[in-house]
C-alpha cells in the first residue's frame, strides 16, 4: 500500500510541472492495479489461452497443417478418419488443413478491422468533440445516418455493390462499425476539453493538435480499448457471415466462413461445415471470455465480485 | 397521498400548453421522418459511389452488351437523369406511397415487401417471444444465485449464446433435428402440399389460427420451431446478460430490502417488486434485439429458404437492385423507430417516475 502512495506522489510532482490532472492520473494508475488483479478470474485466463491457441496457429499454420489445403489430392467427401481427422471436401481437400490456415484468414482480418474502425472513429470522434461546430454537425451527422441503418443489410449492400472479396467486406464493415467508436470518444473528449490542464496546456503555447494528442486522448484511450476488445468477436461473426453469403472470401481461399457455406451444399457430409463453425464459435467465444472479464474489472459496481468467488 | 397525485399532473399540462404527450409524439414523428429520409439518403449515395454497375448486374453480361437494350433499360429505370434529380424523383414517388419497382422481380417493391416482411416478422417475433420467457428467466435465476455455481453457469451459457455463428448453427440443427431425427420439418414456411391460408396479417402461423384451419397452423409452427430457436438463441445470450445486471441492480434497492423485512413472501417480492423495478432496462434491450433479429435474419432464412426480408435483402444487394435495397432499408428503420417509440411510452406506463420528468 505504501509503495503505491509514494508512486502516486512521484507522478503528483511529475503532473504538476506537465500541468496535467492529477486526479485522473491516479485513479488511471489505480484502475490498472485492480484490472489486472481481476482478470486473473478463470474465464479470463481461458479466453486468453484459446486466443494465444488460434494466434499461435495462425503464425505457424505452414508447419503443422498436415497437408496443403488447397490441393485436390484426397477422394472426395471423406468421413473424419485416421488419415484425415475433419475428413475431407467435396473437391478432395482436406478439411483439418483448411481449418487451420483458416486462422490466418479471419482472425487477423477482424484485428486489423476492429483496430482500424477505432482509430478512424476514435479520431473523427475527437476532432468533432474538440473543434464542435460545423465540422462536429457533420461527424456525427454521418455517424448518425450509418447507424440509422441496419448494420448487416449495409455491409450486405457495400461488399455486393464493391464486389465479393475479403478485402471488400472489410470495407464494408468499416465503413459501418467506425461511429460506434466516434460517439463514445467525441463523448469522452467533450468531457476532458475544458477541463483545467487542458486550458493550462493550451496557455502554456499547445496547438490544437498537440493540446488533443497529449492532453485529451490519453483519456479517450482505454474506454475506447475496451469497446475494440468486446467488438473483436461480432467482428469476426460478421465477416464470417458475409463469406458465408459469398460476398467476402472468394474460393478457394480457406475462410471459415465460405467453408461453412460449402457444407449447404453437401448435407450429409457434416464434417464440411462443423470444424470450420466450431473454430469460429471458439475464437469468438474466447474473445468475448475475454471482454466479459475486462468490462467487469472497468465496472466499479462490481467491485465486490473481486472479493466474493469470481468467475 | 390521492391529492398529490392528481393535482401535480393538472399543473404540469396548464403549463406546457400543450398535453405533453402530444408535444413528444410531434418530435418523435418529425424525428422519424429525418432518420428514414436519411435512410434512403445513405444507400442512395452508397449504391451510386461505387464503382460497380447495376445495368449490368440487372441484365446480365450478355444484354449489357447490347447498347440498344442498356439504353432502353437506362431510360426506364431512370437512370438517364442526373443523380439528384434521380433521388428527388424517388423522394416524390415515395410520399405517395410508391417505392417504385424492383429490377430483379419486375414487380412494385411495396408488393414485395408486403409477402417478405410479414415473413420475417413471423420469424423474428417468434425469436423475441422464446428469448423473453428464457433469458429474463435465466437472468434471473443468476441474479438470484448471484457468485453461486448456477450464476457461473449461466454466464457461460449467455456468452456461447452470443458467441455462436447463427449460420452455422442453423445448419447444425437443420442437420439433426431434420435429416438425423426427423423431428421437425426442414426447409420453407409450410409443406409443400400445404395451401398457405387467406391472406390477412401474412403471418402463417396467424392466418391459419384466424382462418381456424388447425392444421395449416400445426404446419407453419412445425417449420417455424428450427429457425425461430436458432435465431433466439443470440437474443437469449443478450438477454440474460442484461437482465441479470439489471435485477441485480434492483435488489439491492431499500425498497426490495423493505419488502422483504415485512415478511413477504419470496415469489411476491421477486414478482412484484424487483422483476417491475427491472423492467425498463430489460425492455430497452429488447427494443435493440427485435431490431437486430429483423435484419440479422438473412443469415438464417438463407439456410431454411425462408422467404423474408433478409433473403430480399440479399439478393437486392448482389443484384444492385436500388429500389428494392432502400425500401428493405425503409422497412427495417421504420419499424426499428416504431419500436423504440412504443418502448419510450412503455418506460412512462411502468416507471411512474419517468412520467413526471
Amino acid at each position: 500500500m505504501t509503495d503505491v502512495i509514494e508512486e502516486n506522489e512521484v507522478i503528483a510532482e511529475r503532473d504538476v510541472i506537465a500541468g496535467r490532472d492529477v486526479i485522473a492520473e491516479q485513479t488511471r494508475r489505480k484502475g490498472r492495479l485492480r484490472v489486472s488483479k481481476q482478470l486473473r478470474t478463470p474465464l479470463a485466463v481461458t479466453g486468453a489461452a484459446i486466443v494465444v491457441f488460434w494466434l499461435l496457429v495462425a503464425v505457424f499454420a505452414q508447419w503443422i497443417r498436415p497437408y496443403d489445403p488447397l490441393a485436390q489430392d484426397f477422394p472426395r467427401l471423406l468421413a473424419p478418419n485416421a488419415e484425415h481427422w475433419f475428413g475431407t471436401d467435396q473437391v478432395g481437400r482436406d478439411v483439418l488443413s483448411r481449418v487451420i490456415t483458416g486462422a490466418q484468414v479471419s482472425i487477423p482480418l477482424a484485428l486489423m478491422l476492429v483496430v482500424f474502425a477505432m482509430l478512424i472513429g476514435s479520431l473523427l470522434g475527437a476532432i468533432a468533440g474538440y473543434f464542435g461546430k460545423a465540422i462536429d454537425e457533420v461527424i456525427m451527422r454521418i455517424a448518425d445516418l450509418v447507424f440509422a441503418f441496419p448494420t448487416i443489410i449495409l455491409a450486405m449492400v457495400i461488399a455486393a455493390a464493391l464486389g465479393p472479396s475479403l478485402t471488400n467486406a472489410v470495407i464494408a464493415m468499416l465503413i459501418v462499425s467506425w461511429p460506434a467508436y466516434a460517439r463514445v470518444s467525441r463523448s469522452l473528449v467533450l468531457g476532458a476539453r475544458d477541463a483545467e490542464y487542458v486550458v493550462a496546456g493550451r496557455l502554456l503555447g499547445n496547438g490544437p493538435f498537440t493540446s488533443l494528442r497529449k492532453d485529451i486522448l490519453p483519456n479517450v484511450v482505454s474506454p475506447v480499448v475496451v469497446l475494440a476488445t468486446l467488438d473483436v468477436g461480432t467482428a469476426i461473426l460478421l465477416l464470417s457471415g458475409l463469406s458465408f453469403l459469398g460476398l467476402g472470401a472468394i474460393p478457394p481461399t480457406p475462410d471459415w466462413g465460405a467453408m461453412v457455406a460449402e457444407g449447404v451444399q453437401n448435407f450429409s457430409s457434416w464434417w464440411i461445415s462443423v470444424f470450420p463453425g466450431l473454430a469460429i464459435l471458439t475464437v469468438v467465444l474466447a474473445f468475448n471470455f475475454l471482454g466479459d472479464a475486462l468490462r467487469d474489472a472497468l465496472d466499479p459496481r462490481s467491485q465486490e465480485a473481486v472479493q466474493g468467488r469470481s468467475l | 397521498m390521492p391529492e398529490s397525485s392528481s393535482t401535480a399532473p393538472n399543473e404540469r399540462r396548464a403549463r406546457a400548453g400543450v398535453h405533453p404527450l402530444a408535444r413528444y409524439l410531434g418530435i418523435r414523428a418529425g424525428l422519424t421522418v429525418l432518420l428514414l429520409f436519411g435512410v434512403t439518403l445513405v444507400t442512395f449515395t452508397l449504391t451510386n459511389l461505387v464503382p460497380a454497375d447495376p445495368v449490368q448486374a440487372a441484365l446480365g453480361e450478355q444484354a449489357a452488351a447490347d447498347p440498344e437494350i442498356v439504353q432502353k433499360f437506362r431510360e426506364d429505370a431512370g437512370l438517364d437523369q442526373p443523380l439528384p434529380v434521380q433521388y428527388l424523383t424517388y423522394l416524390g414517388n415515395l410520399l405517395h406511397g410508391d417505392l417504385g419497382m424492383s429490377q430483379q422481380t419486375h414487380a412494385p417493391v411495396a408488393d414485395d415487401l408486403g409477402t417478405a416482411f410479414p415473413a420475417t416478422a413471423e420469424l423474428a417475433i417468434a425469436a423475441i417471444l422464446i428469448s423473453i420467457v428464457l433469458g429474463v428467466g435465466l437472468g434471473m435465476w443468476a441474479a438470484l444465485r448471484r457468485h453461486k455455481v448456477t450464476d457461473q453457469v449461466i454466464r457461460v451459457v449467455s456468452l456461447i449464446g452470443i458467441s455462436v455463428p447463427s449460420f452455422w448453427l442453423a445448419l447444425v440443427v437443420y442437420f439433426v433435428f431434420f435429416s438425423q431425427l426427423h423431428w421437425f420439418p426442414g426447409s420453407g414456411r409450410l409443406s409443400p402440399a400445404a395451401v398457405p391460408p387467406p391472406q390477412v396479417t401474412g403471418m402463417y402461423t396467424v392466418d391459419s389460427l384466424l382462418a381456424g384451419q388447425w392444421a395449416t397452423f400445426a404446419d407453419a409452427v412445425s417449420h417455424l420451431i428450427l429457425p425461430a430457436a436458432v435465431l433466439a438463441l443470440y437474443t437469449i445470450g443478450l438477454l440474460t446478460r442484461f437482465a441479470r445486471s439489471a435485477i441485480l441492480e434492483v435488489l439491492d434497492l431499500d425498497y426490495v430490502r423493505a419488502a422483504r423485512a415485512k415478511g413477504l413472501p419470496g415469489h411476491i417480492v421477486v414478482n412484484r417488486y424487483v422483476l417491475r423495478g427491472a423492467l425498463v432496462p430489460i425492455i430497452t434491450v429488447l427494443g435493440v434485439a427485435f431490431g437486430s433479429l429483423l435484419s440479422g435474419t438473412v443469415l438464417v432464412e438463407k439456410v431454411y429458404s425462408w422467404h423474408g426480408l433478409g433473403e430480399y435483402a440479399y439478393s437486392a444487394a448482389t443484384k444492385l437492385d436500388l429500389p428494392a435495397i432502400m425500401g428493405v432499408g425503409l422497412v427495417v428503420g421504420f419499424v426499428y423507430i416504431g419500436l423504440n417509440f412504443i418502448i419510450d411510452v412503455l418506460y412512462g406506463v411502468i416507471d411512474p417516475r419517468v412520467r413526471v420528468a
